[in-house]
């Protein structure tokens, strides 16, 4: 009996239980669809984690002022703010910071914009060029201020593109003027869209406007040294941590702080951001792994089941096919050739099913489904091992049973 | 019916005739040395035992039987249940392997032989027929007769070819692409003895052929019998009915593991 005798075997006895065989199948594939699936959604949360956060720059350090401590004393000059423009250019300085590529100092208020009859109400950001390339942000129309722009103390505004169309809903924001506060400024870009889902900090509801006019024109002189935050970008991800040594040196000494423990200042770092995110959807991926392997172990106890019966019930046709002349070898292997075509068919099946949930999933539901190579194979893999070793165990079982014995069974 | 089988089925049963020629002529000399007196012996039984452990029981169900059956005979092993005749038929099916003593199949001892051993000569030298026909259902009749030749390694169209005419043989050729549970009981039987000759073996060993069926289908199969035996096969019939071994030319008579008494009959 060859290989050919024996598929063609395997696929008549398969097609000739067709109910059987068709559970079996069913079973094995929907524990296959299962585990691509969620795996999927967990791979594609996390994805989506790590490219908002990444979004933001991922070798970024923002500098705030005040303590991590509550209620303690602050130490320094004394001062509620503690931040000034004076400690962004120290840091800008290549000698004292070498690894620092671009620093943006912010300050930031809340202005109500007005535009011939339309009126916004929005943060007003002040910051230096750099903000733009620390930010990753980039323009849509016009341009970003420049060095030049800071040097003349020109009144230009970038808007985000929700202050642009609430302000200009037909468009063409480039060019106009808008009023902020009582003060005149020209719109000289608008920017790109970052498409950020947090309401509370919106990036694209903001208007940007070079630091000193906005200390200047906005504030007024009185908090003219003192700003909001300072962003400082590391030249790589690598060097981010030296880089945070650096500022966290420099600022020590600019502020006199004698207890390293106890700044008057916070330096958060984004990649602390990314790592904690990617640890949490980690575990989010984890957990939907375990459901999906829970559900694939679940249809593989089904598989067993079936298999186990369809032995069981077909003894008696084992000792036939012994008392026929079959070895023991060639009984295994029909049972093997069985189970195969079983799991390979639910198996198959199964990443079919996979592969079109992944394609459909996200017009139901907001969320990105990615297809984990990983998942599939093992999904597959398991599959076959459950269908093959619960198939063949009873079958090797039954093939050594005497002949007699397996005839005489009811 | 009988007279059917007779026109169609001559020739198909003349070819699968077995009177020593054809494969098992190699065992032919084989036979001849090591029987020395007695070359047509094609099962010597010398002695053989068969002891079962029942829990702490040993049950002797076999006490030391020995036995010869000439090639072409047609001998009947009759005895009431526990006699020991399922046992002894076992063993002369190569089903199972004897305590003590030895079995010659065909020139060969095979009471020695390993599972894989005993499987290729259950394949190559007996036909078997059951009480409970034993058909596979899912099949068509010519699928159940080529059964064995899949085993036995012979080409699919020969197999075919083969099938159809031991079907022919038993006169089922209109009935080659019925399910077993399309047939009444004798025309399963049929096509089970189909399935017993398609490998022309060297013996043909029915176990109760007729308990299943009624007494004019019974009548009508141990008709067929009596053919094969005509055409020069060997057969073995196990029963416990006198009625249906009387169609034997020796009847072997088994009570209590051992061999009471043989009736030698004439044609």
């Amino acid at each position: 009996m060859n290989g050919i005798e024996s598929l063609r075997s395997g696929v008549e006895a398969i097609l000739s239980h067709r109910l059987r065989s068709i559970l079996t199948i069913l079973g094995i594939l929907i524990g296959v669809a299962a585990v691509i699936l969620t795996v999927g959604l967990g791979e594609g949360a996390q994805a989506n984690v790590n490219a908002a956060i990444a979004s933001l720059g991922t070798n970024l350090l923002i500098v705030t002022p005040g303590s991590s401590t509550t209620g303690g004393v602050r130490g320094g000059l004394g001062s509620a703010t503690t931040l000034t423009l004076q400690d962004a250019a120290t840091i800008a300085n290549q000698s004292v910071a070498p690894d620092v590529a671009a620093v943006a100092p912010i300050v930031q208020k809340n202005e109500t914009l007005t535009a011939g009859s339309n009126s916004w109400s929005a943060p007003v950001v002040g910051t230096t060029p750099s903000y733009e390339q620390i930010r990753n942000r980039s323009v849509a129309s016009g341009r970003f201020f420049s060095q030049a722009d800071i040097t003349d103390h020109a009144n230009v505004a970038v808007l985000g593109p929700i202050v642009a169309t609430s302000l200009f809903p037909s468009g063409g924001a480039v060019g106009q003027n808008i009023n902020i506060g009582a003060r005149t400024f020209q719109v000289i870009g608008v920017m790109n869209s970052v498409g950020s889902t947090n309401a509370a900090a919106n990036e694209d509801d903001q208007v940007i406007i070079p630091i000193n006019v906005a200390q200047e024109e906005l504030f007024g002189r009185a908090q003219s040294n003192s700003i909001a935050a300072i962003f400082v970008e590391a030249k790589t991800k690598a060097t981010l941590g030296a880089a945070y040594q650096e500022v966290n040196n420099t600022l020590l000494t600019e502020h006199h702080i004698l207890t390293p423990s106890a700044p008057d200042y916070t330096i958060t770092a984004q990649s602390s951001l990314l790592s904690t995110a990617s640890t949490v959807s980690k575990t989010l991926t984890i957990l939907l792994g375990g459901v999906a392997a829970i559900s694939l172990l679940v249809g593989g106890i089904g598989v067993m089941n079936i298999m186990l019966v369809s032995v069981t019930e077909r003894i008696r046709e084992i000792g036939l096919r012994k008392a026929l002349g079959a070895t023991p070898g060639l009984i295994r292997r029909q049972f093997l050739i069985e189970a195969l075509i079983l799991g390979l068919v639910g198996g198959l099946g199964g990443v079919g099913l996979g592969l079109i949930g992944v394609v459909v999933l996200p017009h139901l539901i907001p969320n990105t489904v990615v297809v984990s190579l990983t998942a599939i194979v093992a999904a597959v893999l398991v599959s076959a091992v459950i269908g093959v070793v619960f198939g063949v165990y009873p079958a090797s079982r039954a093939a050594h049973l005497a002949p007699i014995d397996a005839l005489r069974s009811e | 019916m009988m007279s059917q089988r007779d026109v169609q089925g001559h020739d198909a049963v003349s070819s699968l005739r077995n009177d020593g020629a054809g494969p098992l002529s190699s065992g032919e000399t084989t036979t001849e040395i090591l029987a020395g007196k007695t070359p047509d012996v094609i099962i010597e039984l010398q002695e053989v035992t068969k002891t079962y452990r029942s829990g702490d029981l040993n049950v002797s169900a076999l006490q030391g039987i020995s036995l010869k059956i000439e090639r072409g005979n047609f001998v009947a092993v009759m005895g009431p249940s526990g006699s020991g005749k399922s046992t002894l038929m076992h063993i002369l099916g190569c089903l199972d392997t004897p305590t003590s003593g030895v079995h010659q199949l065909d020139g060969a001892d095979v009471s020695g032989l390993s599972e894989i051993e005993l499987a290729n000569v259950r394949n190559q030298k007996i036909g078997f027929v059951f009480q409970s026909f034993n058909l596979l259902s899912t099949m068509s009749a010519w699928r159940n007769v080529e059964l064995p030749m899949i085993y036995g390694g012979v080409a699919r169209t020969e197999r075919k070819q083969r099938a159809h005419e031991a079907l022919e043989a038993v006169g089922l050729s209109g009935r080659s692409n019925h399910k077993p549970g399309q047939l009444s009981g004798g025309q399963q039987q049929r096509v089970a003895v189909a399935r017993a000759i398609v490998t022309n073996p060297s013996i043909i060993l029915a176990d109760e052929p007729t308990g299943n069926l009624d007494s004019v289908a019974a009548a009508d199969v141990l008709g067929l019998f009596e053919e094969l035996h005509q055409r020069g096969r060997t057969v073995i019939l196990i029963t416990h009915e006198q009625d249906v071994a009387n169609v034997a030319r020796r009847i072997v008579h088994i009570r209590d593991g051992k061999i009471q008494s043989v009736d030698e009959r004439s044609a």
